[in-house]
């Protein structure tokens, strides 16, 4: 029920929005907990196992009940709590958890079949048969037992993620955060105030106080106006501290655009990793409710929610409202709700030594033992110091003291200390270093408390004593008398979100789960969306009664962030589809594109698989083509991706010979030698040819894949080993476009593109080049078997020397080819790439053991060890079916006769092509003493695709063996 | 006979969000110097500047920034003789360039990169990620100049502007 002249809503803006199909309207500033209550709708839930109706329990982002779908453009967002969503125009809600309505949900006979439900009963019920539990019962426990659904689509909205620094980061702005900003601000420190609410002011804007003899409202918007006006302060609102990392890093999730109707480029939520030289934690205290005997109904809510409900959005929770509580903090509540005409018909006050001087009724030593009303509270049954009770009310407020916040300061795994006089966990000091908790945080309850402790907090975090006077504001001390649970018969809720009863703890303690994280764990409490922000003091101190032993004995569970739910899309905010990795784009990208390549990734490239021509229908046509059409006249391809690594220095041929099995110190000026490099444990690490291109200068390539790898083994190397050598490098990767241009007619394709035609050029030289002017580098090496030179040019020509080289290709009855024709080309040559050198191979099985020269060299010594060379090895060989069964990659090799079984197995296979050239399929493949069984069968299971095929084993290099193509 | 073009990365595009201007810049030559163990003065000599402090700029002659330890990029301009004193990469072609200036700039890089770009001054330059690209960042006196890998140059450029479309939707609220 809306009250007039109330709150701190803006009446001049109704606002319509829908509630499970129903239009009802609020205003501008409100939440849609407090919207749907000025409405006079109290049912806003249904509880997680019994399917008990629910209204809101609170008034913040700890809410346990009034969870909600929101519905927006192709979005359903769970678990929305009503008491944090501001409504818009155009908002759309609805209850989850329920069916077939809100009202009538058929899945509250869990509700009357409460007495075999308790904690423990689905561990103990569907224990057998074993196999059933995964297909059948937790599917079955999970569709009733639940929160909110999703969408079985992709989240497609724009999130985002953002970095933020500040000398001083405050969490909270209730009265402690405002005063520790503004002193902070004003001695010239950068400030980050976090805000998780829409509106900065914290509690004083929920309670009806005065700061300097007037509302504290003035001094919150004059603090405000201030601190926004400063060029060192940034206020983030709607931004929750969800986690305390390492090194003054916090994790804040903000609400960007969940508050208005879609747009497009808004961003729903941004994740920020805030870099913060020190912290002050001002995030306040919760309220806790009293557990007894169905103080679970709509309409018994927190007394510090009614007091938000009222004060801020002008709301009464109720018409004729009873008080429950054990301090003198809940009489405010019913002093303010007096004061705005709600009848306020009772307060029960636990305490039998407490004032009962109050303009309502008060009744001492009272306790609750029972309450009515399905939908809605009717009444409520007890007794009190002159006996039982039945009070009609449709509104009772809890109050059983108050909790600190102090998560985050547990999130480096420090423990909260126990303080009798408050009865709650409060924070150490030094749990994350560089943080402070203060105010309320940490048991300072008065306002007057709090501005100093803000204070005070910001000028010791930040070593400033510049004087700051302090507001006057109230200072009443908050006293109460601890009080748990009303002892009695019937389900006394502790954990609303989770459905966890006084008796669950009980019976978890019976069944032996006595500690306190196995209590969470045997009742689910605090396992909730609510992480046990309502409920977790209140079951220790169950369980702490249960035991016999003390709260502080009894200790809390762990503190875990997030303290609010965060959605997994703001953490991983731009990296949907492509956004996942950056993606690198050869200069002739478009070129290939032009020609209808489809685009294959190799690690982060894109390079084009092959160029389908008019009338092929099948990538393999296209593949044999071009595989035929290198064999026989020129084809180009761009060969870009591959690592290139420019080495200078008097020592650099010594780092080469260190680096590479081979020896590179020999190397004539202008020409090129294939090396192998070793990894320190002796196995293959990559593999590419070095040019020596001047008496120090020497260029490297490295493959595709291990383009990295390479350059950060090589600064390893140089840095740790031979940090003195006249030595650098640097990648040139990306600063020359390069291309093979291999076949018989290739000779004759550079030919009429080159400034002047090759002289003499042999295998294996390299120098420079020059075309129309543009210097270029030019390389004869081949990984086709044909004759094979690469040219490369400044990154910047690429694309226009690659549509060149192609036009020119054309008319010589050549073309380009793809990544398809590449592969099938080196298979045929028998040429290894990262699908045999995979990082479990020596040299010696790859049949490169020679290549380890009499020179040390990084792995030498390693690859000599036992174990890594000799007939037990897995050798590189050649396979080829004995009949025209098509094979496959990651095949298995048995003798033929054996048992196809993993102790028989005698190798696998690695590459496949269909070889045009051939006629067949070729394999390459690791055989257990393969090289000495060349000529023998061997037989091929492929479980995968269910093939299993007889091939001969022969050498791996099926094509001009010679090498007669190559040196042509 | 037809010419070698030449092209870069991104074909000189520019965008503007509400003043932030994100724009393709054509740096002409890059080289890299990397200069040889003890021949830090000697570099300085030859190339009439000292070298650069770690993540800094001058702009004596051309762009010389810091680029790792001995390492420094000269951009825009030819170098002198450093034979024997450093080893010189060409690098032009293997970098492309954007400038981001305006009043969003710092906030949108900062979406991207982890450091404090509010406090960055004219002169300072960092090697930092750019999302989960290399990069090295210049501070100019008018904004942000970002060098990336050449290949990388279309994702850089699209998760800028996303965070820039992202705060004009931002200040539209």
């Amino acid at each position: 029920m809306r009250l007039p002249d109330k709150g701190l809503i803006d009446r001049s803006k109704p606002v319509t929005f829908r509630f499970d199909g129903k239009a009802y309207s609020g205003f501008a500033g409100d939440t849609l907990a407090s919207a749907l209550l000025a409405n006079g709708v109290k049912l806003m839930g249904r509880s997680f196992k019994y399917h008990r109706p629910r209204g809101v329990l609170t008034a913040g982002s700890e809410e346990p009940n009034a969870l909600v779908e929101v519905l927006d453009e192709g979005q359903q967002t769970p678990n929305t709590r009503a008491t944090t969503q501001e409504i818009f125009d155009g908002l759309a809600a609805k209850s989850q958890n329920r069916w077939p309505s809100l009202r009538w949900d058929a899945m509250a006979i869990n509700d009357l079949a409460a007495p075999f439900l308790g904690a423990g009963f689905y561990y103990k019920t569907f224990m057998w048969p074993r196999a059933f539990w995964e297909g059948l019962y937790e599917p079955i426990i999970r569709r009733a037992a639940g929160l909110g659904k999703l969408l079985p689509k992709n989240d497609e909205a724009t999130y985002e993620k953002a970095f933020a620094f500040c000398d001083l980061l405050v969490i909270g702005s209730g009265p402690t955060g405002l005063m520790a900003a503004l002193t902070a601000a004003r001695s010239g420190a950068s400030v980050i105030l976090a805000e998780e609410d829409h509106l900065m002011g914290g509690r004083l804007l929920a309670d009806d106080q005065k700061i300097n003899a007037a509302p504290a409202m003035d001094w919150v918007v004059a603090t405000l106006a201030e601190l926004q006006s400063l060029s060192n302060v940034r206020l983030m609102t709607r931004t929750t501290v969800i986690g305390a990392y390492d090194q003054g890093t916090f994790g804040a999730l903000e609400r960007v655009g969940l508050h208005v109707p879609h747009r497009p480029d808004l961003p729903r939520e941004c994740f920020w990793r805030i870099a913060a030289g020190q912290a002050i934690l001002a995030s306040g205290a919760l309220e806790r409710p009293i557990a007894f005997q169905n103080n679970d109904r709509p309409g018994i809510l927190l007394a510090s929610a009614a007091q938000t409900y009222l004060n801020r959005y002008g709301v009464a929770a109720g018409t004729r409202v009873t008080l429950f509580a054990n301090n003198d903090n809940a009489r405010r509540v019913a002093r303010q709700l007096l004061a705005a005409g709600v009848k306020v018909a009772a307060i029960l006050d636990s305490r039998p030594d407490a004032s009962a001087l109050e303009d309502c009724p008060v009744y001492l030593n009272a306790a609750i033992t029972g309450t009515k009303g399905r939908l809605g509270l009717t009444s409520i049954t007890g007794h009190h110091a002159d006996g039982d009770f039945q009070i009609e009310t449709d509104c009772l407020l809890m109050s059983g003291g108050w909790n600190p916040l102090l998560h985050l300061t547990c999130h480096q795994n420090g423990r909260p200390i126990w303080r009798d006089d408050i009865a709650a966990f409060v924070p150490k000091p030094g749990m994350i270093p560089g943080l402070t908790a203060a105010g309320a945080a940490t048991g300072q309850f008065s306002t007057a408390a709090c501005l100093a402790a803000g204070r005070d907090a910001a000028q010791t975090a930040l070593g400033k004593t510049a004087e700051m006077a302090l507001p006057q504001a109230e200072d009443t001390p908050y006293t109460l008398t601890a009080l748990w649970n009303v002892p009695g018969k019937g389900r006394a809720w502790l954990d609303f979100a989770n459905d966890v009863t006084v008796k669950d703890v009980q019976l978890s303690v019976q069944e032996g789960f006595s500690s306190v994280e196995h209590m969470k764990r045997y009742t689910t409490q605090g396992m909730a969306p609510d992480q046990g922000k309502n409920s977790s003091v209140g079951a220790l101190a169950v369980l702490a009664d249960a035991t016999g032993r003390g709260i502080p004995e009894t200790g809390t569970t762990t503190f875990r962030p997030p303290y609010v739910p965060v959605s997994i899309a703001a953490l991983g905010a731009g990296a949907r589809g492509h956004g996942f990795a950056p993606q690198r784009f050869l200069t002739s990208d478009q070129a290939s594109r032009d020609r209808g390549a489809p685009m294959i990734e190799a690690g982060l490239w894109y390079r084009p698989s092959y160029f389908p021509k008019p009338g092929e229908k099948t990538w393999r046509e296209a593949c044999d083509r071009e595989v035929n059409m290198v064999r026989a006249a020129v084809g180009i391809a761009d060969v870009s991706t591959l690592g290139k690594i420019d080495i200078q220095g008097t020592d650099a041929a010594r780092f080469l010979d260190l680096v590479y099995t081979g020896t590179f110190s020999t190397l004539p000026v202008g020409r090129v030698r294939y090396g192998l490099m070793l990894r320190e444990d002796g196995f293959v690490m990559d593999d590419g040819t070095t040019a020596r291109l001047g008496e120090n200068h020497y260029l490297m390539t490295t493959t595709t894949a291990a383009a990295g790898q390479v350059m950060r083994h090589l600064d390893f190397v140089h840095q740790a080993y031979c940090p003195a050598y006249d030595l650098r490098f640097i990648s040139v990767t990306e600063s020359w476009a390069q291309f093979a241009v291999a076949g018989p007619k290739a000779r004759a394709l550079l030919n009429s593109i080159l400034d002047a035609p090759l002289a003499d050029f042999s295998f294996m030289s390299c120098g420079v080049a020059a075309v129309k002017g543009v210097t270029a580098r030019l390389f004869r090496i081949s990984f086709s078997g044909e004759e094979g030179y690469e040219i490369a040019v400044p990154t910047s020509y690429g694309e226009s020397l690659f549509r060149d080289l192609l036009a020119r290709a054309e008319t010589l009855g050549g073309g380009p080819y793809g990544m398809e024709a590449l592969n099938v080309l080196r298979i045929e040559k028998g040429l290894i790439t990262h699908a045999e050198i995979h990082g479990r191979v020596t040299a010696f099985d790859i049949g490169a053991q020679k290549m380890i020269g009499k020179k040390d060299c990084i792995g030498k010594a390693s690859s000599q060890r036992p174990g890594l060379f000799g007939p037990e090895r897995e050798q590189l060989v050649g396979l080829r079916p004995v009949s025209d069964k098509q094979i496959g990659a990651g095949a298995h090799l048995f003798n033929p006769g054996d048992a196809v079984i993993r102790a028989n197995d005698q190798g696998y296979v690695t590459s496949v092509c269909y070889s045009p050239t051939l006629r067949g399929y070729l394999g390459l493949a690791f055989l257990k003493d393969g090289r000495a069984r060349h000529g023998q069968r061997i037989r091929l299971v492929d479980h995968m695709r269910e093939n299993d095929v007889i091939c001969e084993i022969c050498d791996p290099v099926f094509h001009d063996a010679e090498g007669a193509k190559l040196r042509a | 006979m037809p010419e070698l073009i030449a092209k870069t990365a991104l074909s000189g595009q520019s965008v503007n969000y509400h003043g932030t201007t994100l724009a393709e810049a054509d740096l002409g030559q890059i080289t890299s110097i990397a200069v040889f163990p003890g021949k830090l003065k000697t570099a300085a000599t030859a190339l009439g500047q000292p070298f650069p402090k770690p993540n800094s700029f001058s702009t004596k002659s051309g762009i010389l920034c810091w680029t790792g330890p001995d390492q420094a990029f000269l951009i825009g301009t030819p170098i002198p003789d450093l034979t024997g004193i450093a080893a010189t990469t060409d690098q032009s072609g293997g970098w492309a360039a954007v400038r981001l200036s305006g009043p969003q700039a710092a906030n949108a890089l900062m979406r991207l990169v982890p450091l404090d770009l509010n406090q960055f001054k004219p002169g300072q330059s960092a090697r930092t990620p750019l999302g989960h690209m290399n990069m090295v960042l210049l501070r100019e006196k008018d904004g942000f100049l970002l060098l990336v890998f050449r290949s990388m140059a279309r994702t850089a450029w699209s998760e800028i502007e996303t965070a820039l479309k992202s705060l004009a939707a931002r200040a539209a609220l």
